[in-house]
């Protein structure tokens, strides 16, 4: 049965906010008072990120954003497991990861605002740029990682999908040469409950972590919404890549409290009550209440969180509106390394026929 | 010099290849033990381990999938595909991936993957086994298509196509593997840019142009119409994206009739490219319209049927008949 608790289901930190023990205390023993609340911090920085870009989407000045809500947790317990030699592939939702890898804010937003086909410079902060096509960074995850232990190195590659890409061939097929050639990869599957409209159950009739078992894989179930939760089964997991055990398959069971994207309008196909029942789990709520217990949530804290996220919020909004524009002949650049007569040719026609409206005054017909 | 057959010029071009870059490292089914079914990669995992010569699991969209990953670590995989027909379950990670992510990353990421493929007919295969898919990469940007045609070619082009920083598909005609021809191991390669057509037979009444398998067809149509009294100029176009259009043009202001041989289907075809691109440049050259002789818009027959689908040499001596305006059997339709 698929459930979205229960034994099964990984919970260091419960929704009420208090400390579950478990086998997997160890792996984030280390988390003490200021590491939890620069957990807190960070996930709420990417929370206002994501109403910040979704503000700027509905005032024209995003084309699009896929917003994370509800996926703080997931994405920064995992994301703060990671050394900067890890290498990550994303999906398009995975703008905490981003965060944590150091992406520039400007850049997350470039893409959405159609003024590059990407953001960021892969190698400056290891995380290669969002992949739209379903799935298909899974299995380049798996062939980096293949080449790192080529080349005997400690570093691991994460595939981040949803759950709509465990249907996918090439999850399933990265997944094979995963097992086959004991790549050092951790596929990290943030299942939200909808793939768009599709619900999880229409992808899978049993727990998706179940799956990669059958590829020789082993896996783990988490509560998604649980930050600590989140870091341990991803450190547990990158020390076995590390160590020579091969690839981990992570289930994190979380909620998209928000659209697929600002084009979706999920009222069309979520029950109210759903969402209702997911907010009682908010992943940044519990941290908080865990938290004021231990008096570490005190004015100055909030306060100085709260600036932090203004000033995130300044900063992309800045570099969104300030964003310069592409110039004319920029569509041609990079298709190919090396020149490439026809695509030259295409070139020099267009300049001269831009050169033809500034020889006539400017203005086109 | 030496005299080597076409599959073990590759093989050697691939030897060389990997000596010379420990970075190249070579992806497909069952390429290792048992050198791939055409043996082209034979002896290959035995000199170079199972890491440089990987034994895929039989899934097209992984091979190229890990490709990418590996490229992304400064790797260049050189894929195999074992047939033409079973490039299609890759295609979205060649055309939505290893084609555009120099593009998508705005240079920073190169994706320097030859993916090579045997193509065509003529060896009484089964379905899946004959085809010839090269238009479709054709039609992709972020891609350049290699056809090659003899040994010699194939030994210097397989290096330069690995050698490339773009995505290279490399079509082997299969049907040539057993051909023997010399091959100068010595050769300088820079003599072999990726986008240059050669005239193969030079003549001054028709420009005949064929790529792979056809290119000996092509020759050989040459030689039957100088009995003629026909001076029929061949090129092996060897590059088709890019084609080479400074020696296609060349050659048409020279002959003024074009015809373009190929087995693949004719609808959306690399013949329709040269033929519109050619009246686009040079149509006052021209004294006909171009000519198409070319496989049917068929499905790729059953053995039996393949001779029907597949030019031979008279349907090519036909379709030359045609751009002379000569009188035959199509001379009454209009176009091809």
């Amino acid at each position: 049965m698929r459930s979205v608790s229960g034994e099964n289901l990984v919970q260091l930190l419960t929704p009420e906010g208090t400390r579950a023990a478990g086998p997997y205390d160890e792996w984030v023993a280390d988390i003490d008072g200021a590491r939890l609340q620069g957990l807190y911090e960070d996930m709420v920085v990417v929370r206002r990120v994501d109403q910040e870009a979704t503000a700027l989407q509905r005032q024209g000045e995003l084309a699009l954003w896929p917003p994370l809500l509800g996926q703080e947790a997931a994405q920064i317990g995992s994301g703060r497991a990671l050394r900067k030699d890890d290498f990550v592939f994303s999906s398009y939702r995975e703008n905490g990861v981003a965060y944590c890898r150091g992406a520039d804010y400007t850049d997350m937003i470039r893409v959405w605002r159609g003024n590059a086909p990407s953001g960021w410079d892969p190698y400056e902060i290891n995380m290669a740029t969002p992949q739209v096509i379903i799935g298909a960074q899974a299995l380049h995850a798996t062939g980096y990682a293949m080449a790192t232990k080529f080349d005997g190195a400690d570093s691991v590659a994460v595939a981040y999908f949803g759950d709509g890409a465990t249907s996918q061939g090439d999850v399933n097929e990265a997944m094979v040469f995963a097992a086959s050639f004991q790549a050092p990869v951790v596929f990290f599957c943030q299942n939200n409950q909808w793939a768009i409209s599709e619900p999880v159950t229409l992808q899978a009739q049993r727990d998706i972590a179940d799956r990669a078992p059958g590829f020789g894989i082993p896996s783990v179930r988490v509560d998604g919404n649980d930050v600590l939760g989140c870091m341990a089964v991803t450190r547990e997991a990158l020390d076995r890549a590390r160590s020579g055990g091969g690839p981990s398959f992570i289930e994190a069971v979380t909620y998209r409290m928000g659209p697929h994207t600002t084009a979706d309008d999920p009222t069309r196909y979520r029950d109210p009550n759903e969402l209702e029942d997911w907010k009682g789990r908010d992943p940044i709520d519990r941290l908080a209440k865990l938290l004021e217990a231990e008096g570490l949530l005190a004015g100055d804290f909030t306060d100085r969180v709260n600036a932090k996220a203004d000033e995130v919020a300044g900063l992309l909004r800045h570099g969104c509106v300030t964003l310069p524009e592409p110039g004319e002949l920029d569509v041609f650049n990079n298709v190919y390394t090396t020149p490439h007569p026809v695509l030259e040719r295409q070139r020099e026609h267009y300049s001269r026929y831009l050169a033809s409206f500034e020889a006539a005054g400017g203005g086109k017909r | 010099m030496s005299t080597m057959t076409f599959g073990r010029a590759i093989n050697t071009g691939l030897r060389k290849a990997m000596e010379h870059d420990s970075k190249v490292v070579l992806i497909g089914e069952d390429i290792g033990k048992l050198g791939g079914v055409f043996r082209i990669t034979d002896e290959l995992q035995k000199d170079f381990g199972a890491h440089r010569v990987i034994d895929a699991p039989l899934a097209e969209s992984a091979i190229l999938g890990t490709a990418v990953g590996m490229a992304y670590r400064g790797y260049r995989p050189v894929c195999e595909i074992q047939f033409d027909g079973f490039i299609y379950p890759a295609f979205n990670q060649i055309v939505s991936q290893v084609a555009k992510l120099h593009y998508r990353t705005q240079g920073r990421v190169k994706m320097p993957l030859t993916i090579r493929v045997p193509f065509g007919g003529g060896i009484g295969a089964a379905e899946h086994h004959s085809e010839s898919p090269e238009a479709y990469f054709m039609h992709t940007s972020g891609l350049r298509v290699i056809s090659v045609s003899n040994p010699q070619d194939a030994f210097a082009m397989i290096q330069q196509a690995i050698a490339c920083d773009d995505p290279v598909l490399f079509f082997e005609p299969k049907r040539r593997y057993h051909v023997k021809g010399e091959v100068d191991e010595e050769v300088d390669l820079a003599s072999f840019p990726l986008e240059q057509a050669r005239v193969e037979i030079p003549g001054d009444d028709v420009t005949l142009v064929a790529y792979g398998a056809l290119v000996q067809l092509a020759k050989d149509a040459a030689l039957a119409a100088r009995e003629e009294g026909l001076s029929v100029e061949v090129i092996d176009l060897r590059s088709l994206s890019p084609l080479d259009f400074a020696t296609l043009e060349a050659s048409v202001r020279k002959t003024g009739r074009l015809v373009i041989t190929h087995e693949a289907a004719m609808t959306g075809g690399l013949g329709a490219e040269v033929a519109a691109s050619i009246t686009e440049r040079c149509f006052y050259h021209l004294e006909h319209a171009p000519v198409r002789v070319t496989g049917f818009d068929i499905p790729y027959p059953p053995a039996k049927m393949e001779h029907h689908h597949l030019p031979d040499l008279d349907r090519i001596l036909d379709g030359v008949d045609r751009a002379l305006g000569r009188t035959n059997s199509l001379s009454d339709l209009e176009g091809n």
